[in-house]
């Protein structure tokens, strides 16, 4: 089976993260920039089904220049090769011009299988599955937290806010994944070795034959016009109660001391 | 005053969703709502007192196995040509996983830009967003298309307006393509009479402070005495303490009540990205230094076993 995995590179999301403020776009300059979480899990459920299955397991990305750094640190968790699409002009593109570009990499590609994380720590847009689906014309079957292969038969169990639902489709399929699917592997020393020989392609707008002006800040959907920093929680952060304190709690004068802030919240 | 198309969100246990009815409020002031019913069949008749109460003028209705015995694409499908017919001055979705669902597939079919969890939509179109774990605040405009907005949970306080709409029944002619994805079983799993996590005014919430998946009752008790949802860190996840569908952050819900209780959660970015909008955050935390404390309107530096049950004591006298 072919599978295809996206990953994108993104700012850690466990440190501060910003907007450029002379473009809106993503501050990926200062910041520290990492794997998307949950495309690791992507990954890992790829390479359990080549393990079970045969096949090649390729990792596309977007993305400028420094995202090679992720592609390599994706590959040397076991993918067999990287596909990266790198051009100036995508700078600025919104999702549905990213969708564009990804599903004609895919058409060349010419993938069974394409399995993304269900989310970017980033945008947590959630729409590129659906969007790329929508392009190529084949099933989504998003926020697996189980996928099943028999042949050309895929099986995702998805939850729901009342429960779980099962969905079945044929490949060529795109597929998301929650974190709740596996346990990503970390690479090996032999891993990381490995993965400085293996193949990365680079293509550019021209090579997809997506035309500039469809991508990038020309070609945008959607704009932002301004951004702030949110202002620090009105209230500013108390000095806690400590514990005996807690005990006056069984007494006739409960704390009073919060409820007033918040109002000024989004 | 043009028509404004709100994606109905509903449940067979719960109903229309509380989403839905901040949907309708919204899109009073854009224009004139219209509730757009995508369900099986008899889904319309069934919710319509209730989004007529909310100023549903009208309600448009594609049902049936066709549209509910798939994955989002045939519901694209059906709106994306309702969209072309009515040519409204908005769509508004739920931002949840398949208002966003669906808003991607049409922005894709009508080469339209999307915006998702807008917590605030201006008659120009203009959108508040929340972005970077609640750190930071953005507007933005759809700059092609019709502004396809996906509606974060909890922005709008939702304020009824009696109208009495009339049901149009859509014709479902959807394409194989449409139903590559089917739903072969749904299965509902035990939930109780809490609130759904994403809608309830109070959540309280457990960390791995919480200790093990017995000890949640305390968690359980307290969110019971407040009438909230239960929620957990994705310590408490992992460690197997809550299932899954309950976490609160970034790889779970977004949740922005009135009232979080945060129990025995420090407060990794992770977490506060579900949470940080919250109106009143109250932490009970052993670490006095614990990074919850940073968002906390109020805290209480101790142990939750002893704090909790303490608390719930109170609320039970008051009650």
């Amino acid at each position: 089976m072919n599978i295809v995995v996206l990953v994108k590179q993104v700012p850690d999301s466990g440190a501060d993260r910003n907007l450029r403020n002379d473009d809106n776009t993503v501050d990926r300059g200062s910041a520290n920039n990492v794997i998307n979480e949950m495309d690791e899990y992507a990954i890992e459920e790829a390479l359990k089904i080549k393990e079970a299955h045969g096949g090649e397991v390729t990792i596309l990305t977007m993305g400028p220049d420094r995202a090679t750094e992720s592609i390599r640190k994706a590959l040397s968790m076991g993918p067999d090769k990287a596909v990266h699409v790198l051009d100036d002009a995508l700078h600025g593109s919104c999702a549905v011009a990213t969708s564009k570009v990804l599903a004609a990499a895919l058409g060349q590609l010419g993938a069974d299988l394409v399995i993304c994380g269900a989310e970017s720590t980033d945008g947590r847009v959630q729409v590129m599955p659906h969007m790329i689906a929508e392009r190529l014309g084949v099933a989504a079957l998003t926020g697996a937290r189980k996928l099943t292969v028999d042949g050309a038969t895929l099986t995702v169990e998805r939850q729901t806010e009342e429960g779980y639902e099962v969905v079945t489709a044929s490949t060529p399929a795109v597929v998301s994944v929650w974190d709740t699917i596996n346990e990503p592997r970390y690479p090996s020393f032999k891993g990381i070795m490995a993965a400085k020989k293996k193949p990365v392609q680079t293509l550019s707008l021209a090579d997809l034959g997506v035309a500039p002006t469809e991508v990038g800040f020309d070609g945008a959907t959607s704009a932002v016009v301004e951004h702030t920093k949110r202002p620090p929680r009105s209230g500013a952060p108390r000095s806690p109660m400590r514990a005996r304190a807690a005990s006056s709690w069984s007494s006739s004068s409960p704390p009073k001391s919060s409820c007033e802030s918040g109002s000024g919240h989004v | 005053m043009s028509e404004v198309l709100v994606v109905v969100e509903a449940t067979k246990e719960f109903g229309v969703k509380k989403v839905t009815l901040e949907m309708l409020t919204l899109a009073r002031e854009l224009g004139t709502p219209s509730a757009v019913v995508l369900g099986g069949a008899g889904a319309a008749e069934a919710l319509s007192a209730k989004l007529g109460e909310y100023g549903a003028e009208k309600i448009y209705a594609a049902e049936g196995d066709d549209i509910d015995g798939y994955l989002v694409a045939p519901k694209a499908t059906v709106l994306a040509a309702l969209v072309q017919r009515v040519q409204p001055a908005a769509v508004l979705l739920a931002s949840a996983q398949e208002g966003k669902e669906i808003a991607a597939r049409l922005a894709v079919k009508l080469d339209n830009g999307i915006l998702t969890d807008v917590v605030g939509l201006a008659a120009d179109g203009t959108a508040t967003q929340v972005a970077f774990a609640g750190s930071t605040i953005v507007k933005s405009k759809v700059a092609k298309g019709l502004p396809l907005v996906t509606v974060r949970p909890n922005s709008v306080t939702p304020s009824p307006a009696a109208a009495t709409p009339a049901i149009e029944q859509l014709t479902v002619s959807v394409t194989d393509t449409d139903k590559l994805a089917k739903v072969v079983e749904r299965v509902a799993e035990q939930k109780g009479s809490r609130p759904e996590l994403t809608e309830a005014g109070v959540v309280v919430s457990g960390g791995r402070g919480v200790g093990n998946a017995d000890n949640f009752k305390l968690v359980e008790e307290l969110a019971d005495l407040l009438g909230g949802a239960v929620g957990a860190s994705r310590a408490a996840v992992d460690s197997g303490f809550y299932p899954h569908q309950f976490q609160v952050g970034q790889t779970g819900k977004t949740v922005s009540p009135q009232l979080y209780v945060a129990l025995g959660i420090s407060g990794a970015i992770q977490h506060r990205a579900g949470m940080q909008t919250s109106k009143t955050i109250v932490a009970v935390n052993k670490d006095g230094e614990a990074p919850i404390f940073e968002l906390a309107d109020f805290g209480v530096v101790g142990d939750l076993f002893k704090i909790v049950p303490q608390a719930a004591e109170e609320i039970r006298k008051r009650k």
